[in-house]
């Protein structure tokens, strides 16, 4: 029955290629850990993705409860905390992978980059991996001010001031992100939580498909 | 690739109607043990994946995420700290030569060069030896860097009281409570006590006197003699008035207690 429904759908639009590139390719010995157990270096760019599935999933469940308005934000997320079956579980979840998340990041690049395996034809992979870096970083630094406690808001107004300092579009960053020249309020809440849920994780999910694209096009770098 | 002439497409689509096997191309570019993807090494990979899982929950469980109070924009003197992959950039701008006159050097100049550096890495780095021994200069780089962001992060938290902080800052939900400034009590209260607990009690210098758990005898008490920092002899009036201060303090709790 599965076999027929699939015969039928691949025949109009031929979906065997699709899965079939990600699926059928071999693995070489070097980079698996049954073969040479150091080659858990290479499970890093791997768990980092694993974990940036849990921050999406996660998220989205905290959006059920949260409300980015300075009034209820940090009541939604003590509600969240304190009542809802599972919210500290699934808010935990979502805090520590932040961390966890840039903690794999950062071995993953140090990975690549003492295996010099930015080097030529990979160099297109590593900006766009940088990139990728540069995105989570604005992840952790726009949601940290989301539950509107006192961390979360002196450390985002001593970041927008950081970013003030920026010579000629200094201000004007500092207005996009904040909604007003002086005010850390209701603005730059709503501001954060629009870029935090919508604007980077639509960077990262373009450049997360590049990188992925880029690799399966050119393979793991070889042995050293 | 098959062109032309002879090609059969389903109905009127791009898609080809002669079916042909989707045979992957060799992995022999490195040989060895290779193995196949899916599905052997994705069910290594799908293993790997539940032990970090596990591990990853049940730091989940132990510590449960933490929040601090409501953010209080009038708050002085909450000492402000950035979650900590950015504690290295927070303590840069400290020094002298990175901070103050020369902040554009610690926050745009220097970190951008850094990242800048990153980014460009393949174009900097362009010789064929991939080998971290074969390429000192990058290497050395990078372990600098690696090096000072550790001991950075390191500086900029060694002297923090985490306990103290904490404890300050525990996430407290203020109840709702209607006061009446005309009542008697609040006309004694705005005399002695408003300067350091606030005109809506909601505290200043003093702690918030909505929450506390104190009978009217022991207010009495606290308002004559202090209590922990609060001096003795704050209140200032007749006995009449420290019982109706007492009354409206011990009422107001009842309230936030509904």
């Amino acid at each position: 029955m599965m076999q027929k429904i699939y015969d039928w759908v691949d025949e109009r639009m031929d979906i065997t290629p699709l899965w079939r590139d990600i699926a059928d390719h071999e693995v070489p010995e070097h980079v698996n850990p049954a073969h040479h157990f150091s080659a858990f270096v290479y499970c890093f760019g791997g768990l980092t993705f694993f974990v940036t599935v849990i921050q999406i999933l996660s998220g989205m469940f905290l959006t059920m409860y949260y409300v980015p308005d300075i009034e209820n934000a940090w009541k939604s997320v003590y509600y969240l905390q304190s009542e809802v079956a599972s919210g500290q579980i699934v808010r935990g979840m979502h805090h520590w992978g932040a961390s966890v998340v840039i903690v794999m990041l950062f071995l993953h690049t140090l990975r690549v980059f003492f295996q010099g395996a930015y080097k030529k034809p990979r160099e297109l992979n590593w900006i766009v991996g940088v990139l990728l870096f540069f995105v989570m970083l604005g992840l952790g630094f726009t949601g940290y001010l989301l539950p509107w406690d006192n961390k979360a808001y002196f450390a985002t107004q001593v970041g927008l001031q950081i970013a003030e300092t920026t010579p000629f579009i200094g201000d004007s960053v500092k207005i996009l992100l904040s909604g007003d020249a002086d005010i850390v309020g209701a603005q730059t809440l709503t501001r954060f939580f629009a870029i935090h849920v919508f604007f980077l994780p639509a960077a990262l999910f373009g450049l997360m498909a590049v990188h992925f694209i880029m690799i399966r096009k050119q393979g793991i770098s070889g042995p050293l | 690739m098959h062109k032309g002439k002879g090609m059969k497409f389903v109905g009127d689509s791009r898609i080809k109607a002669d079916r042909q096997p989707n045979i992957p191309k060799d992995y022999s570019e490195y040989p060895g043990r290779t193995e196949a993807f899916w599905p052997n090494f994705l069910l290594k990979e799908w293993l790997v994946g539940a032990v970090f899982l596990v591990g990853f929950l049940v730091m989940t469980l132990a510590e449960p995420a933490p929040l601090e109070k409501m953010a209080d924009p009038t708050d002085t003197t909450y000492i402000p700290l950035p979650d900590w992959y950015f504690l290295f950039l927070y303590q840069f701008l400290k020094y002298e030569f990175a901070g103050g006159n020369y902040v554009l050097i610690g926050a745009i100049v220097a970190p951008g060069l850094a990242f800048g550096a990153l980014l460009l890495a393949p174009f900097l780095d362009k010789g064929s030896q991939r080998r971290p021994v074969k390429r000192p200069i990058t290497t050395g780089i990078m372990l600098l860097a690696i090096t000072s962001v550790i001991w950075l992060t390191y500086e900029s938290v060694a002297e923090v009281d985490w306990e103290t902080r904490t404890e300050q800052n525990k996430p407290v939900l203020q109840p709702e409570v209607e006061i009446d400034k005309e009542s008697d009590g609040y006309a004694v209260f705005n005399k002695s006590c408003v300067s350091c607990h606030g005109d809506n009690l909601q505290g200043g210098v003093g702690p918030t006197l909505i929450g506390v758990d104190y009978s009217v005898e022991e207010i009495k008490k606290i308002a004559v003699e202090g209590t922990g920092d609060m001096p003795s002899g704050q209140f200032k009036g007749s006995d009449e008035e420290l019982q109706q201060l007492a009354e409206f303090i011990v009422s107001v709790n009842e309230q936030a207690d509904e």
